[in-house]
């Protein structure tokens, strides 16, 4: 592990990457903070800038860094003008955007930027210690294990979705996984599905497909409904970043609680930052004193402090399944495993033995990139902010035309920028009706490896035999049947009972 | 109907003509020798579109949850019209527009008119700012693709490279 840890320590801080870590985090904060844009449609725009780098670590850390940008720079618009660019960072405006308001925009600023860093810092050691562990229990697991495995990933992706929402986050990752069977697959060398369209004869473009899922949409919105993009009413002056002794005391608990529930929290599949700042939120509301329960809502700086170092803690927990298993547990970890399946690389458990460099490279980056947040960009941010002032008339064409970009450069092809319109327009009109659009980037990601680990384990048990003779393989599937089925039961029984209607206990 | 019903209708469709492709028409192209492996091309495709029609059977035939607020902040279909939707699907046209003379009038030029059209079309009415915002913009992203990222795009219209 130890020479691990130097490999990593040389990569990362070669020049070129630590210009990376840094280009990727300001970029992230810039983009981030514009309201409507989250981490998903930047790093999507980022990806084939990030591709055509070649080099594995230093992507996958110019990346990362564009990530933590993005979290940084959504809990800024949160906090300035009450606008979260991200659903991870509305926990943030409960109290952020109260401080502001109050005249104490600096100090809720650097109580957020300091809780990210801890966040963010204490999720890298505790990945540091974890997914060496994980990877080697991994290292056992057959192609049929990783099979149940995935599947569990997903089902756990759609049981997370949220009430009345679990049949159609699956749905939405069963048609992720059609799409991704779509085109001449390795495995069999005959196209599938293609419709005779040539354009399709080497399957849907990942690049587009994450720009026609997140960017065009988000972008879309942003035109349909003007006062998404809204500035006005923000009180952006920005003064005295300091905070106090006291108040540094009071919320160092919580930094330290909140770090390692989210880190956990992260590392589940489909929970993700999200969940983890409004769970730490409503945890640190639930056990603090009385008097101060009182402020919550109001400006309180503990509850501005939980969901910002849960939300970086989670961001980080969820490279573990990344980075070990190759499974991504939230959209973004998704883009980030298209980006690395397109640079060669494949994570699992096999990319700590086979390419160490890359494996802790991105781990010590993820500390220095969170050192940057806090040094460079905090004392930059009265400054950054003005890019809150970009008028919208600007903005929207320019983000229209960098998706198109961004698929032109993916494929090289302009009937690729079609595809993409027509797909946007698809994503749009589900993200109208509610249906998650996560799921079907996940599904569509995985799908190939599903498949391949599927079709592994059927030629060698020539069969479904795998299914019997692994009992860990059946137990991983009866797990996932009872991730997708308990939700859907207790949703049942909840509007059984509102009905009147007795169910037995 | 509401339109996450018809979105699941539209989706069991797709899953019933991919079924139907899955389980009928591609194993006839199936090469002898590997109808004797226990996996065909059809195999895994025929599973999904199963699940596929489940699940949206499932949305399609479950009970309504009643007529559900949409959450603040996001957009009602219902009133689309309350909206820009025509400025979102002029962009859209735009779009299709940039993709389809991408290639015949050349990379600057599509690009220039994109930006100042649709700027445009949000209502930016100051042509002095936006024209040189728009050309810088697409210069300097045109070097750093074709030079930087060594991505071939044709500056010019085809007319004045001789075909290229």
């Amino acid at each position: 592990m130890l020479d691990g840890i130097l490999i990593g320590l040389s990569t990362a801080f070669s020049l070129s990457n630590l210009l990376m870590v840094i280009g990727g985090c300001l970029i992230g904060t810039f983009i981030g903070m514009l309201p409507g844009l989250g981490p998903m449609s930047i790093i999507s725009i980022m990806i084939p800038v990030a591709i055509s780098i070649g080099d594995p670590s230093a992507a996958l850390i110019l990346l990362a860094g564009v990530y933590y940008g993005a979290i940084f720079g959504g809990s800024t618009s949160s906090i300035l003008i009450n606008a979260p660019g991200v659903a991870s960072t509305v926990a943030t405006s409960f109290d952020g955007y109260p401080l502001a308001r109050q005249g104490k925009a600096g100090k809720a600023l650097t109580v957020a930027a300091i809780s990210s860093f801890c966040g963010g810092s204490i999720g890298a050691i505790l990945l540091m210690i974890f997914a060496p562990a994980l990877a080697s229990v991994a290292l056992l697991f057959h192609s049929a294990e990783y099979f149940a495995l995935m599947v569990v990933g997903l089902s756990a992706i759609a049981a997370f979705a949220g009430t009345g929402q679990v049949v159609k986050a699956l749905l939405m990752t069963v048609l992720g996984l059609i799409m991704a069977t779509v085109g001449e697959g390795a495995l069999f060398n005959m196209p599938r599905f293609t419709m005779g369209i040539m354009d399709l004869q080497s399957g849907f473009g990942f690049i587009t497909l994450a720009m026609a899922m997140f960017a065009l949409p988000e972008a879309l919105y942003l035109v349909l409904d003007p006062s998404r993009s809204r500035t006005e009413g923000g009180n952006s002056e920005i003064k005295d970043l300091r905070i106090s002794k006291a108040e540094a005391k009071s919320i160092a608990p919580v930094i330290g609680r909140q770090s390692i529930q989210g880190f956990l929290v992260g590392v589940l599949p489909g929970a993700g930052a999200t969940i983890a700042s409004f769970l730490g939120y409503a945890v640190e509301r639930n056990i603090a004193p009385k008097e101060e329960q009182a402020q919550f809502g109001k400006g309180a700086i503990k509850g501005l402090a939980a969901p910002e170092s849960a939300n970086n803690a989670a961001c980080t927990g969820s490279f573990v399944p990344l980075l070990t298993l190759g499974i991504p547990g939230s959209g973004t970890t998704a883009i980030l495993l298209g980006a690395l399946i397109a640079l060669n690389v494949s994570p699992g458990p096999r990319l700590m033995v086979d390419e160490p460099q890359i494996f802790w490279a991105v781990i010590i980056s993820m500390y220095v990139g969170n050192l940057i947040l806090l040094i460079l960009n905090l004392p930059l941010i009265p400054y950054i902010a003005k890019v809150l002032a970009v008028p919208r008339n600007y903005l929207i064409p320019f983000i229209f035309f960098f998706t198109l970009m961004g698929a032109y450069i993916g494929q090289n092809n302009a009937t690729e920028l079609l595809i993409l319109v027509g797909l946007g327009v698809c994503a749009t009109v589900l993200r109208f009706a509610d249906y998650p659009l996560a799921p079907l980037l996940i599904g569509f990601i995985l799908g190939s490896m599903l498949e391949d680990n599927f079709s592994r384990s059927m030629q060698l048990y020539d069969g479904l035999g795998f299914l019997m003779e692994r009992p860990m393989t059946i137990g991983l599937l009866g797990f996932a049947m009872i991730l997708v089925i308990l939700p859907g039961y207790r949703a049942r029984r909840a509007r059984l009972r509102q009905a009147g209607v007795a169910d037995g206990d | 109907m509401a339109l996450d019903r018809w979105i699941a209708l539209v989706i069991l469709m797709i899953s019933l003509l991919y079924g139907y492709t899955a389980f009928f028409t591609m194993d006839a192209g199936l090469p002898p020798f590997m109808k004797f492996n226990a996996i065909w091309p059809s195999t895994f495709p025929k599973g999904l579109s199963v699940l596929a029609m489940l699940c949206a059977l499932l949305i399609l035939l479950s009970p309504s949850q009643g007529r559900t607020e949409p959450k603040p902040g996001d957009i009602d279909y219902r009133r689309l019209t309350d909206y820009k939707l025509g400025q979102a699907l002029i962009l859209l046209a735009l779009m299709v527009a940039y993709a389809l003379l991408l290639r015949p009038a050349g990379f600057l030029l599509s690009t220039v008119g994109f930006l100042v059209i649709s700027s445009l079309v949000l209502g930016e009415r100051k042509l002095h700012v936006l024209i040189p915002v728009a050309v810088i913009a697409a210069v300097v992203v045109w070097y750093l693709v074709q030079q930087v990222l060594g991505i071939y795009l044709r500056p010019l219209p085809l007319f004045l490279t001789n075909g290229g």
